[in-house]
C-alpha cells in the first residue's frame, strides 16, 4: 500500500534512422506526411496548437507542448480518459539520426480513475464491441 | 486454456451484460432491484449477468441485510488496459510505418 498512487510510468522507443533529422522533422511535422504514418490530423508546428489524430477506432486530442526544429517535438496525448505527453528528440549521428519517442504520465492507477472512467469507458466499450465485430 | 482477454472479452460481448457493468461503472454501486429498475430485462436475468460478471471479477457484491450490493471492479480491466505494453506496442509499428514513408520520401 505504500506504492504512490501517482507513480508516472513512460513508453520509450528509440532507433537508428538512417535519414537526416531534416527529413525526419519533415515527416514528425507535416500534416500529409503525418497521416502517411501515424493518422490523420490537423497538426501544426507551433507552441500551444490543438490539434487532433483521427483513426479508425476514435480520436487523439493534442497540444503542441514544445518544438525546436529538427531536434524536439513535444505534445499532449489524450485518448480514452487517459492524459500523457510524447517526446521526440532527434539527435544526428554519423550514419543518420537517433529518434527516440517517449510517452509519459500513465499512472498505475488509472484503469480505476474515476476521470477517466467517466470519460474513457464509452468509448472503450465502442472500440470493444467494434473488436468483437472483427473477430467473427 | 482460456486466458485472462478471452474470459473478459467473452463477458462483456453481451451487450446486456456489457450495459449493466458499464452503469456499475458510471454511478457507483447499486442492487439487483436497481440495475433491473433500468435495465428492460428480468430480475433473474440481471442476476445472472452479474453471476458471470462476478465470475469474471468484474463485479463485486456486498451483502447488507436482505440486499445485495453489486460494484464495478475496474481493476479487473487491467490486462486490457496495460497501456505501457500496449503503447510501447503501437508506437514500434508507427516507428515502421515511418521507416517505410522516409524511404519512398524525396529528399
Amino acid at each position: 500500500m505504500n506504492q504512490p498512487a501517482t507513480e508516472t510510468l513512460s513508453v520509450i522507443v528509440e532507433r537508428e534512422v538512417p535519414f537526416p533529422p531534416e527529413k525526419i522533422w519533415r515527416a514528425l511535422t507535416q500534416p500529409h506526411l503525418i497521416e502517411e504514418w501515424l493518422m490523420k490530423n490537423d497538426f501544426k508546428p507551433a507552441v500551444d496548437h490543438r490539434f487532433n489524430l483521427r483513426g479508425d477506432w476514435g480520436t487523439v486530442d493534442c497540444q503542441v507542448l514544445a518544438v525546436e526544429p529538427n531536434k524536439t517535438l513535444s505534445y499532449t496525448w489524450g485518448a480514452m480518459g487517459l492524459e500523457s505527453v510524447v517526446t521526440w528528440t532527434l539527435t544526428p549521428t554519423n550514419t543518420g539520426t537517433h529518434l527516440r519517442m517517449e510517452q509519459s504520465g500513465f499512472t498505475r492507477d488509472q484503469p480505476q480513475n474515476y476521470q477517466g472512467a467517466k470519460f474513457g469507458w464509452q468509448k472503450f466499450f465502442a472500440n470493444l464491441e467494434q473488436i468483437l465485430a472483427r473477430a467473427d | 486454456m482460456p486466458t485472462t482477454h478471452d474470459v473478459l472479452f467473452r463477458t462483456l460481448a453481451d451487450p446486456t451484460r456489457r450495459a449493466i457493468f458499464e452503469r456499475l461503472c458510471r454511478e457507483g454501486e447499486q442492487t439487483v432491484g436497481a440495475l433491473t429498475a433500468r435495465s428492460g430485462v428480468s430480475q433473474p436475468a440481471v442476476s445472472k449477468h452479474l453471476g458471470v460478471l462476478k465470475q469474471a471479477r468484474l463485479v463485486r457484491d456486498r451483502h447488507e441485510g436482505r440486499q445485495t450490493h453489486y460494484s464495478a471492479q475496474l481493476g479487473a480491466l487491467a490486462p486490457l488496459m496495460d497501456w505501457t505494453s500496449q503503447m510501447a506496442g503501437f508506437w514500434q509499428s508507427r516507428f515502421d510505418d515511418l521507416e517505410d514513408l522516409l524511404k519512398r520520401m524525396d529528399q
